[in-house]
């Protein structure tokens, strides 16, 4: 049976190739297009813009990934970040950090609750989450009362404008969270038992991991960071505006982390990839835009690239066999 | 006779694998025709085969008088072979009545469905049966005893002139097993063949006419049910000889038995719905305890059980004396009882993991501090196993999926080992890697058991649980049958207790 398996060998290897690294190839492709045809690319001014507009879809890439190697889905990461953005004003009246947390606490409850859904009742993630997608939503707007909130507070809005070391505080706070979360996927008991979860859940449970703990923390992560996400896009926005923050933003993170090489199928994440796939897409889009061309067509070039990754992930189940 | 149904020298290969070889089965008008085999021994595509699922590469079928080629399950239906799955194939959410008249539903004069011809027919036919059942009800509401009778008649009443039974009574009370039989006896009368899949040889001598044995994918025998002693099916199916295991009963066995030691593990009244139904097992340290029995017999469910793997609705585990919470793995695990699972593929394996993760995919939490994995003690635990098991990997990094199978498996045994067991349960260890490997993975399992481990075997092969074994636990459709000690672990014994007839109890 193995033998059988060697002649489509060289192709595979190819595949496997631009699975892995196809990403990285893109951007280094597309930067030296940039370099030469583009105006004012390579400015710091550009190069700064472009990372602030990642920033957000990168954090909830982040949770997506984790959730997305369980074999799972998180579609409600949008609606959750309208949660948090709704909740901070209402409490910004006892301080910044007060208001920080509580709407951090809410993204963890979202979590929370899609994790006990699928891991304890056993639902399947994408109709779970889908019931956050659809309720969350209607519920930031009952919080927020319907109404867009202007942010006032200094420190908050220093989150969204601020930089340090000449790079905005937002892409910081990204680069830490990526860096956090690949070292809990590499190094940590949990990050190895979420990826052996994911890979073969019968094997797992047979192996007596805890594969309901597990998947909680993996949704209730994924939550928190949405959360984060939320905050972050209110500061930048300098207002609330829990009926548009966040909208789309779960097939944003799917996309990024689909194209960093991440399997659906589970059992696999990869963070590098995420943070890349996130940043190819926002490059593909600024590109178009650069030249004139409209967004649409930036969809359709990033809805022709989800194919190719996904093509490129299928074949790793063919041959894997 | 008139044949309906006849198959010649049918062979079927699939790469790498001979299914079936040089294979004949003669289904007569009339008759309730069994057929019987262990693990691998091809009944599953011979009867695929014979319904459509599967066109041969070798042999001819005869159908009626006419060469038949069915290359689609609809073409054997069309032509009145119908079959009934171990699983119930039918529409759950949809009414009796309705998968009653599935695909050839009653009309009225305006081409719309007639509901009520359909219920009224569909509930006159049950009835004839002995079926009680509201028909408007969605099938799915039934008890599984009921769907599979609901299949039985459909596929009476579709004008069958063969229907295939797989294992229809897996799941059903011994009254509606008499029902099933009522119907069985009914298609008879009518004229049907039946084949007749089970492995309970209690049913088969009851309702069946004539036997069809394969093994290894090879016709074994054929011929009449009352013709055929059980002791001689049982060899058959086994593949022994008769005779030479009579005569090498009297060989001495080698039991090396740890008497006077308290046991290592007592599960006692392991009972879960149609699949275990108080089985006792004791194992003392230092002892393999072979689990004996036919396919279906409970033989996994018991190891599950034992392992935490499987729900039970009454029965005890002790381990050194301490009863633990059963249907739990992680509680087993704590306690010193690990299993090895018969599927590798399905229940083992992470084929995408490098070696080292698969191996300390279920020790992670003893290898980490604070959440953190010690790099540095799982690259010892890891390199201790290989060397210990000879593992043969590139590296620790090579991915799993890339072994062979009996490295997959000592990987397994590997994980199972860094959890320092004292109860290890091995389900098939030896199944689908190479004579090397093997000999290698008997040798271990009795290196472990010289060590005090106390160790339960699976095997269907009959030669590894005999000589494997310090004692044999023989299992009947659940239960214990009998446990064979000392010179009593011997080739005739366990064929003897296999062939029992439970009437007789």
């Amino acid at each position: 049976m193995t033998e059988v398996a060697a002649a489509p060998r060289a192709t595979a290897g190819t595949r496997a190739w631009l699975r892995d690294n196809g990403v990285y190839a893109a951007i280094v492709v597309l930067a030296a297009y940039n370099l030469v045809f583009t105006e004012n690319f390579a400015t710091m001014a550009n190069l700064s813009t472009q990372l602030v507009q990642v920033a957000p879809v990168l954090i909830v890439a982040l949770g997506m990934a984790l959730v997305i190697g369980t074999e799972g889905v998180d579609l409600s990461v949008g609606s959750v970040m309208a949660i948090a953005a709704a909740i901070l004003p209402l409490y910004l009246g006892y301080g910044v950090l007060p208001a920080i947390v509580l709407a951090l606490v809410a993204g963890g409850l979202c979590g929370a609750l899609n994790g006990t859904l699928v891991a304890v009742v056993g639902i399947q993630p994408i109709v779970a989450t889908l019931a956050l997608l659809v309720g969350g939503r209607g519920l930031a707007l009952v919080f927020a009362d319907g109404q867009m909130t202007v942010i006032q507070n200094d420190t908050l809005l220093g989150l969204g404008t601020g930089e340090l070391l000449g790079l905005p505080v937002i892409v910081w706070l990204a680069a830490a969270l990526s860096a956090l979360v690949w070292l809990l996927v590499k190094y940590t008991t949990f990050g190895r038992q979420l990826v052996a979860i994911g890979g073969n859940r019968s094997a797992s449970s047979l192996a007596g991991l805890p594969v309901r703990r597990v998947l909680m923390t993996t949704y209730v992560i994924s939550g928190v960071l949405a959360a984060v996400a939320g905050i972050v896009a209110t500061a930048r926005l300098t207002a609330s505006d829990p009926s548009a923050i966040g909208n789309l933003y779960e097939l944003s993170a799917i996309t990024a982390v689909v194209v960093g090489g991440t399997p659906l199928s589970g059992g696999r994440v990869r963070i590098l990839g995420t943070v890349a796939g996130a940043v190819l897409m926002q490059m593909i889009t600024a590109t178009l835009i650069k030249h004139n061309l409209p967004d649409s067509a930036a969809q359709m070039v990033q809805a022709a690239i989800i194919v190719l990754a996904v093509y490129l992930q299928r074949s790793r189940a063919g041959g894997g066999q | 006779m008139d044949a309906v149904l006849a198959a010649t020298a049918i062979g079927k290969r699939f790469p790498g694998v001979v299914a079936l070889s040089d294979v004949d089965l003669t289904l007569r008008a009339g008759e309730v025709h069994a057929l019987v085999g262990e693990n691998g021994a091809g009944k599953s595509t011979l009867i695929k085969v014979l319904t459509g699922v599967y066109t041969p590469d070798d042999g001819t079928l005869d159908y009626l008088g006419r060469r038949v080629r069915f290359t689609r399950p609809m073409d054997a239906q069309a032509a009145g072979i119908s079959t009934v799955y171990q699983e119930v194939n039918l529409v759950p959410l949809q009414s009796v009545a309705s998968n009653v008249f599935l695909g050839r539903e009653p009309r009225n004069r305006f081409g719309l469905l007639d509901f009520r011809a359909m219920n009224a027919q569909a509930s006159q036919l049950l009835d004839s049966y002995g079926i009680r059942v509201d028909v408007t009800r969605p099938l799915r509401t039934l008890g599984m005893g009921v769907q599979q009778m609901v299949a039985v008649a459909r596929a009476a009443a579709t004008q069958a002139r063969v229907v295939v039974l797989d294992e229809p009574t897996s799941s059903l009370e011994p009254r509606e097993v008499d029902t099933l039989f009522a119907i069985i006896e009914r298609l008879r009368a009518d004229g049907v063949a039946v084949l007749y899949v089970s492995h309970r040889l209690d049913e088969l001598y009851r309702i069946c006419d004539r036997v069809t044995v394969l093994r290894d994918g090879r016709l074994v025998h054929s011929g009449a049910m009352a013709d055929l002693p059980r002791l001689k099916l049982v060899a058959m199916m086994l593949g022994r000889d008769l005779e030479e295991v009579q005569r090498e009963g009297a060989t001495k066995f080698e039991g090396e038995h740890a008497a006077g030691q308290a046991p290592v593990l007592e599960a006692s009244g392991l009972s879960a719905k149609h699949r275990l139904d108080g089985v006792d097992v004791t194992v003392r340290p230092g002892e393999i305890v072979g689990l004996g029995g036919l396919l279906g017999a409970g033989r996994s469910e018991t190891v599950m059980a034992i392992a935490g793997a499987l729900p039970l609705d009454s029965g005890e585990v002790s381990v050194g004396g301490k009863r633990l919470r059963t249907g739990s793995v992680a509680a087993a695990m704590r306690a010193g009882v690990v299993m090895l699972p018969e599927d590798r593929k399905a229940d083992g394996i992470l084929p995408d993991l490098s070696v080292r993760e698969n191996i300390a995919l279920a020790a992670l939490p003893r290898l980490s501090a604070a959440g953190l994995v010690s790099r540095r003690r799982q690259d010892s635990i890891v390199d201790t196993f290989m060397k210990r098991l000879r593992i043969k990997a590139a590296s620790p990094d090579q991915r799993v999926g890339e072994l062979s199978g009996g490295n997959q498996q000592k990987v397994l045994l590997a994980r199972l080992l860094c959890m320092q067991p004292k109860v290890l349960l091995l389900d098939e260890p030896t199944r689908g890697i190479d004579v090397g490997a093997k000999a290698e993975v008997q040798g271990l399992v009795d290196e472990l058991a010289k060590d005090g481990l106390g160790v339960v075997l699976i095997s269907s092969e009959f030669e590894e649980v005999v000589e494997g074994s310090d004692a044999i636990v023989v299992l009947r459709e659940g239960k214990v049958v009998t446990r064979l000690e000392g010179d009593d672990v011997n080739e005739a014994a366990l064929l003897a207790a296999l062939a029992e007839d439970s009437r007789d109890d």
